[in-house]
């Protein structure tokens, strides 16, 4: 059944008495080590909201992160998790979609770990196309090392010490690159819009292939001044793009401040390759007789 | 005069086929009941440079090359001379050069071995579609002594898609060259050979590699192309579809090791394949598999290093990186395969290591194994009750700890999908219920399991292969070994005794089992193909060793022959 927003009603979700799963299922109880009003809370209840909706049993999902405040995300749910190293995520998540394809795989992280460090397997992930759902927290800054401009900054950004005159260089456009390379379903999202938040996780985890939604997390630490987003992010008018000019289009003329509705929808079939088990070691070694 | 085995060389430019010829001669002897060991050696470039097949043919079991060749046939020079310290020719040797290619490189007459001309290029251009290369092969099967049936066997077989038409010219010129030793001077008579019943295989050590990886129970192979590991990966690729398993291309090395971590982690006996620039990609992450305790197998097929070093020749230099690479405190495997055939065993018993353990096992191998193909008698089939210990469900309200500390260390792991054992596997220190802690007692107590896991377990006799005895005993590993027992061999022949120790598992280190071993050895000749004597350093570093040792070691791509292994052992006659 496709989904659309009206038909959604995600507010009650958690309390659909005779289904077993609540959001709270989903959560560990492990308390987090974000800062008071890290976005990335937000996002938390978002997830576990769309996990709820769609009634998964905890034990059939994993989520997959690298390193960075927002990847210490799974230790705070009671999915399967994995917390790898810097900027590896995907391939991680990549190597247990394609053995596993009976288990929904989730991977999340921030702007540096997924664009800066692991910028390369972002490219070969949306071009790759396996059924999995990337979550990139993007606050626009460094926050575990304490405040450095990362790829999304913007050039002019002067709060960090190791770049005192602002880092000089066009910020990363994500969604352009993962339109470009081949992504499935690209979404942009405001933690602050909790409600369409789990909506479209819901979407983009229900969609067959690489999914890549981006939701703008403010960092209140380091980035004081993204308290504003909640005033300056507009909530577009029209989603569902699935001509990729027009997404192409929208999303070059876009600021980066445009939330709330699925800007492309691909058709690609999921990259799942297929081996017929005939289990025949002895037919291999035949091989080898002289 | 009739002698055990000949060695040959077959040299042109990369296109030319001489390695193809030294492929077919070695299956037209391995059919005839011969053992055969082919090495090749191509240059830099793609087309064009040199390639060198180095073929010798035995009656008996062969565990290295010869230390001289008794024939070199040169399709054409091109830059061959430069490469003659690789070709050592016999003193009674023969060079046979085509008239048309210019004069024979001084660097081989200097060897003192006989030149003789044959035109090759001539004599195939007589026959359409004829190729040179297949003039040399019948001219080194009539100097070989190997039956013309076998030859036609054996082009039907490797030959026969590239249709009727190509076979007869392939089928004509090797008659040509066969007609053709009738002007060339003699050499040795090869030895009939001793037929086995059983019959034999025909292998390379990559191939052997991937056979031993999925004997062991691989599934799912994630790797980037890299010389010289690539044809351990073309061999799985449509192996592991035969057998239910997936191989992934991926973008990179640190794809390759995070997908491989990744199957792992949802249940499945995973592997990657590289070289050395590959290795020192993947060490942050095989810290993670130390950390997370992740069951992978890496295989690393050294070639010359450091950075691209020289791609395609073998070197043993990356032990060190194997052995102490990672960082933090990080206990791992490390195992090593010492001849063409245990490439099967080593790594099969590294997926049973790696399995059992939850530990990354690092298996090494090197260009001089990976790339020689080899007649070996049917390898046995070795059986592992290879089981990853994992959790159960556990009862209600019980609490899953993941990294909870048993006695051997080891503690069960839960698949993705098993209800109740939800927990985050991390690379972060963690607490046994697999949160993450910064705590002393956490890391002390992580650290200790890792650590005891790996020290604890019994790992039996294949640690290490030991041959003969004596109170004198060459200490070797890897590629090496080859060359070693056949020194050993020639040693024992003049009436005298030797130990030869070849050591497979080099990490975690076995003191007990080695002081036991060397009981009674007064000298010890240790055997390396490193510049900075690495192994050496390794066995002073961890094992008791006798008062008088020396080392034989050099870096590639020279191999170490068992001539220079006597003569530094000819003082301890």
């Amino acid at each position: 059944m496709e989904m659309t927003i009206q038909n959604m009603q995600l507010a009650q979700c958690g309390s659909r008495s005779a289904e077993p799963y609540d959001s709270d299922s989903y959560l560990s109880g492990v308390k987090p080590i974000w800062c008071p009003g890290c976005g990335d809370y937000s996002v938390l209840t978002s997830l576990t909201n769309a996990l709820a909706y769609l009634q998964l049993s905890p034990e059939q999902v994993a989520l997959v992160s690298g390193i960075g405040c927002s990847s210490r995300i799974p230790a705070y749910t009671s999915v399967y998790g994995f917390h790898g190293v810097h900027g590896r995520a995907l391939p991680v998540a990549t190597g247990l979609k394609i053995t596993r394809p009976d288990l929904t795989v989730l991977v999340a992280g921030g702007d540096g770990d997924g664009f800066s460090i692991g910028g390369n397997h972002f490219l070969h992930a949306c071009r790759r196309n396996v059924d999995l759902t990337y979550i990139i927290m993007d606050n626009q800054v460094y926050g575990m090392t304490k405040g450095q401009a990362s790829p999304t900054t913007a050039p002019d950004w002067q709060g960090s010490e190791l770049t005192p005159h602002g880092t000089g260089v066009n910020p990363f456009q994500p969604l352009v690159i993962a339109l470009a390379s081949g992504a499935n379903f690209i979404a942009r999202c405001f933690s602050g819009e909790p409600a369409n938040l789990a909506e479209i996780l819901v979407q983009a985890i229900q969609h067959p292939g690489f999914s890549v939604v981006q939701i703008l997390s403010p960092c209140v630490t380091f980035r004081p001044e993204q308290r504003q987003w909640k005033n300056s992010v507009r909530m577009a008018e029209s989603g569902l793009d699935t001509d990729i000019r027009t997404a192409a289009r929208r999303l070059m003329e876009d600021d980066g401040m445009t939330v709330g509705q699925i800007l492309y929808k691909g058709k690609r079939p999921a990259y799942q390759p297929q081996s017929a088990s005939r289990g025949d070691i002895h037919k291999l070694e035949r091989g080898f007789v002289l | 005069m009739e002698v055990n085995s000949l060695s040959i060389i077959v040299a042109g430019s990369g296109g030319a086929g001489a390695i193809s010829t030294g492929t077919l001669l070695l299956n037209a002897a391995g059919l005839g009941g011969w053992y055969a060991y082919l090495t090749r050696s191509v240059g830099a470039q793609i087309r064009g440079g040199e390639a060198v097949a180095q073929l010798r043919i035995s009656r008996e079991r062969l565990a290295s090359h010869d230390d001289h060749f008794h024939v070199l046939l040169a399709l054409d020079w091109k830059n061959l001379g430069k490469f003659a310290s690789e070709m050592p020719l016999a003193a009674n040797g023969l060079i046979i050069g085509d008239p048309d290619q210019g004069e024979a490189p001084s660097e081989f007459l200097a060897s003192g071995a006989r030149l003789a001309w044959l035109p090759m290029k001539q004599l195939a251009q007589t026959i359409p579609g004829g190729r040179p290369n297949m003039v040399a092969m019948g001219v080194l099967a009539g100097l070989l002594g190997l039956p013309h049936p076998l030859l036609d066997t054996v082009l039907e077989k490797e030959l026969a898609h590239k249709g009727a038409t190509a076979l007869a010219a392939s089928r004509a010129a090797v008659k040509l060259g066969l007609e053709a030793i009738a002007s060339l001077p003699p050499i040795a008579r090869l030895a009939a050979p001793q037929m086995s019943t059983e019959p034999r295989w025909t292998i390379t050590g990559n191939q052997a590699t991937g056979l031993g990886a999925i004997r062991g129970g691989v599934r799912f192979v994630a790797a980037y192309p890299i010389t010289p590991a690539t044809e351990v990966l073309e061999w799985m690729a449509p192996a592991l579809e035969e057998v239910g398993g997936v191989l992934v291309q991926v973008e990179d090395e640190l794809a390759a090791i995070n997908q491989i971590i990744g199957a792992s982690y949802g249940g499945t006996p995973s592997l990657t394949a590289t070289a050395g620039p590959g290795l020192a990609l993947m060490t942050e992450s095989i810290g993670l598999a130390v950390a997370s305790e992740t069951p992978i197998v890496v295989v690393d097929v050294m070639r010359g290093g450091p950075s691209t070093g020289i791609p395609a020749k073998s070197e043993q230099a990356d032990l060190n990186i194997a052995l102490y690479g990672l960082h933090g405190d990080a206990p791992h495997l490390v195992l090593a395969a010492n001849s063409v055939q245990d490439c099967i065993f080593t790594t099969q018993w590294a997926v049973h290591l790696a399995e059992t353990l939850q530990a990354p096992a690092i298996v090494l191998s090197d260009q001089a194994l990976g790339q020689t193909r080899a007649v070996i008698d049917r390898p046995p089939e070795t059986i592992f009750s290879t089981k990853r210990l994992t959790a159960e469900p556990p009862a209600t309200g019980a609490k899953y700890r993941r990294y909870t500390v048993t006695e051997t260390g080891v503690s069960p792991m839960a698949i993705p999908g098993t209800p109740g054992c939800q927990y985050t596997a991390d690379g972060l220190e963690h607490s046994e219920t697999a949160v993450p802690s910064s705590l002393a007692v956490d890391h002390q107590r992580q650290l200790d399991k890792r650590e005891r896991k790996l020290g604890c377990y019994d790992y039996g006799d294949a640690w290490a292969d030991v041959e003969g005895d004596g109170t004198l005993a060459l200490i070797t590993w890897g590629s090496c070994t080859g060359a070693a027992r056949e020194a050993a061999r020639i040693w024992r022949e003049e009436g005298r005794q030797i130990k030869l120790v070849s050591l497979r598992l080099l990490a975690p280190t076995q003191p007990d089992k080695f002081a036991s071993l060397l009981d009674g050895v007064q000298h010890a000749l240790v055997i390396e193909q490193t510049h900075s004597r690495q192994f050496l350093r390794y066995l002073q570093a961890h094992y008791p060793l006798p008062s008088q040792v020396e080392c034989l070691n050099r870096p590639g791509p020279l191999p170490i022959r068992s001539s220079e292994i006597l003569g530094k052992l000819a003082k301890w006659k």
